[in-house]
């Protein structure tokens, strides 16, 4: 047996490792949505793929199909169309549109599993909490490998998750800061929108088995949100967003395993530690240096003498929107 | 079971009473969720409830309600805090603070589940329960509870009413009143976050953001006036609540949360759709007939124009020039046209198709369109 292998069969990695990878995939298109203002279309999202399971299971009489990632992409998408629908129609405002939407496609699906699904494993409080503790024992061979099935997933949604951010960087950024411009050089950032929100409901299936779909929201919005705290550039809030994830994946396991808790509420939580952290200390817009900024005299633009501070708080005054 | 024999059964009659009551509650404050944009707040605060169920039931080491729903509430308002810190002294957008504020409660919530369930055991089914919602496991002692809790926030609501609308609709002027609009929106926030906490045995944590915003946005589409908005959303809420308790009891194995949200959703299409004035099937209705009349009125004033172009009041126009003008075919236009008796047709010569023209009363028609319809230089001028 290899050294891989023998490492592959560790459950500790197997589940540390699609902990992480579930963190890096989400973390990766939850920034986007993030700075896009759309946070909330993945809590939205991440229950109404539920729908889109059940489906896929009331037709084909399986859960062992790919055909989950179609339906799940499918569910992802009905939801941001109706949603836009009923924006769109002016009889209702964006949130209360998600929060019509989402739930009323939950409700049906939960209903479906309770009247024609009873048996199977595809019970509600799974898909909410997740089983990344029993991950590994689901394995499936890879050539001379046995790798975990929840692994190969994750594993294989991170890779399309981070070649759809690599190749589209530039598209994905002027989609996300200047739509208006985006048109006009004939980039599609609707589009680009819709691509985004489809490899995230695809994402959502991919990390129900492993956290389960609220901690999955945990993933996609906090750890980007703590990177948004410590820096103004996009690549870097990728790179500190899945550090963060990676991080609070290792971190939340150690800290299950001690408390004998669940692995991926205690993986998610993690990530609230490092957005706590980056709430206070974060160089520019975390909360000490707001207050020790707005102590500081506020010296001109240029003089860099008075101290570290002072000529952080300087450089955030004069670049435009260092505050807003 | 039919209708009658379920309203006879106690269990049922009481379910359906607690569920009517959440639904009223939930749907008054709602209200006021809606109009404020806030309608994913409940989402927020019913998912942040969790910690504080398996807070308080960790504490109180019993399943009575009084405890798990106090640590409820409790969550939800830190939760609710979270969201304010975060947006008021951090450039956190809202969004990303109500989902930031959801799912780490909520994380935190599974931890202290999953813990619970260490320490005791098989008692946890209960806690699981508020997941979902489940009817059968509401206790009549459960009910009073939910019930006393439920009309006091319908009494605080009925006691602040103006100072809860003019927050609402105006801040700046409620604070030019004098009024403490912090506090306030402090006090509106947490009695959601109580509409919120009586709902979770019935409807379950995920689920009940729907009966928050639902009934509301139903109720909105009917009135544009804050006190029937109120008022109908109640009547709605009460309404799903009844309707969900009721078919989830005459099915097995229906939860009662997911029903409950369906039949409140099937009142928001029904009011998107029908609703006077704001009814997107009349709105359908209005600009079918409007196009149509438009389009009547733009073929009688090209009629009109093409015989001062010839100084003929009864020329007879091509119907594929009329198409050109129009772009588009004429044809149903005309004969609408005709069965009105507004133009005529003629035939020109035989192998040129269809001419029309316009009657007296057309062409009289036509002459008072064309003023709304603008004149062009020349139009019946001398030439």
């Amino acid at each position: 047996m290899s050294a891989l292998q023998a490492w592959l069969d560790a459950p500790a990695v197997t589940i540390v490792a699609i902990g992480a990878l579930v963190g890096v995939a989400a973390t990766l298109l939850g920034t986007f949505l993030v700075l896009r203002r759309e946070s909330m279309l993945s809590d939205a999202i991440s229950h109404s793929v539920l729908l889109g399971i059940v489906g896929v299971y009331l037709l084909t009489g399986t859960l062992d199909t790919p055909l989950h990632v179609v339906g799940a992409a499918l569910a992802g998408l009905v939801t941001v169309v109706l949603t836009d629908l009923l924006v769109r129609s002016r009889r209702v405002k964006q949130d209360a549109a998600i929060g019509l939407v989402f739930p009323a496609m939950f409700a049906a699906a939960v209903l479906l599993i309770n009247v024609y699904a009873r048996d199977v494993h595809l019970d509600a409080d799974a898909v909410l909490l997740g089983e990344i503790a029993f991950a590994w024992l689901d394995v499936v061979r890879v050539g001379e490998l046995e790798v975990a099935r929840s692994l190969l997933t994750m594993g294989i949604v991170t890779v399309a998750n981070l070649a759809f951010v690599v190749l589209l960087y530039k598209e994905l950024k002027l989609a996300t800061f200047d739509p208006a411009l985006a048109i006009a050089l004939g980039l599609r950032p609707g589009l680009i929108g819709l691509a985004l929100l489809s490899l995230l409901s695809v994402t959502a299936v991919g990390a129900f088995d492993a956290v389960g779909a609220i901690l999955f929201v945990a993933f996609v919005i906090v750890p980007p949100t703590a990177a948004y705290l410590l820096t103004d550039r996009l690549w870097r809030m990728l790179a500190y967003g899945s550090a963060i994830a990676v991080a609070s994946s290792v971190i939340g396991y150690r800290v299950a395993v001690a408390l004998d808790v669940s692995i991926g509420g205690s993986m998610a939580s993690a990530t609230g530690v490092f957005l706590l952290l980056a709430l206070a200390f974060g160089p520019k817009h975390g909360l000490i240096a707001r207050a020790l900024r707005r102590r500081a005299p506020q010296p001109p633009p240029g003089v860099a003498a008075v101290g570290p501070s002072a000529a952080a708080a300087a450089a955030a005054l004069a670049s435009p929107g260092g505050r807003r | 079971m039919d209708l009658l024999e379920l309203l006879g059964d106690f269990t049922v009659r009481s379910v359906a009473l607690g569920a009517a009551l959440v639904g009223l509650v939930a749907g008054a404050l709602g209200s006021f969720a809606l109009l404020r944009r806030q309608s994913l707040l409940g989402d927020t605060l019913s998912h942040a409830a969790l910690p504080g169920i398996a807070l308080g039931f960790l504490l109180s080491g019993s399943r009575s309600l009084t405890p798990i729903l106090a640590g409820a509430l409790i969550s939800g308002t830190l939760a609710a805090l979270l969201v304010l810190l975060l947006t008021r002294s951090t450039r956190i957008k809202d969004d990303a603070a109500l989902g930031v504020s959801l799912s780490l409660f909520f994380a935190v919530g599974t931890v202290l589940l999953t813990y619970a369930q260490r320490q005791v055991g098989a008692a946890q089914a209960g806690l699981d329960a508020f997941l979902f919602g489940q009817a059968a496991a509401v206790l009549p002692s459960d009910l009073t509870l939910i019930g006393g809790i439920g009309l006091a926030a319908m009494l605080a609501l009925a006691l602040l009413w103006k100072e809860f609308k003019a927050i609402t609709f105006d801040a700046d002027f409620a604070r030019s009143l004098g009024l403490p609009v912090l506090a306030l929106e402090a006090l509106l926030t947490v009695l959601i976050a109580v509409a919120v906490v009586i709902g979770l045995q019935l409807v379950g944590v995920i689920l009940m953001v729907a009966l928050v915003v639902a009934p509301a946005a139903a109720a909105r589409q009917w009135t544009r006036r804050l006190e029937a908005m109120v008022a109908l959303a109640a009547a709605f809420g009460a309404l799903a609540g009844v309707a969900g308790a009721l078919v989830s009891a005459s099915a097995r194995g229906l939860a009662t949360g997911p029903v409950i949200v369906l039949a409140a959703s099937a009142l928001v299409l029904a009011s998107l759709l029908v609703a006077p004035e704001r009814g997107l099937a009349w709105q359908a209705a209005r600009s079918w007939g409007r196009r149509r009349a438009l389009g009547s009125h733009r073929v009688l004033v090209d009629l009109l124009r093409l015989g001062q172009d010839h100084r003929d009041p009864a020329y007879a126009s091509e119907q594929g020039m009329l198409d050109t003008y129009f772009g588009g075919p004429t044809g149903h236009v005309l004969r609408r046209l005709r069965r009105r008796g507004l133009v005529e047709r003629v035939d020109h010569m035989p192998e040129e198709g269809a001419h029309w023209v316009l009657t007296p009363t057309g062409q009289a028609q036509a002459r008072e369109l064309q003023v709304p319809f603008g004149k062009r230089p020349g139009d019946e001028a001398p030439r």
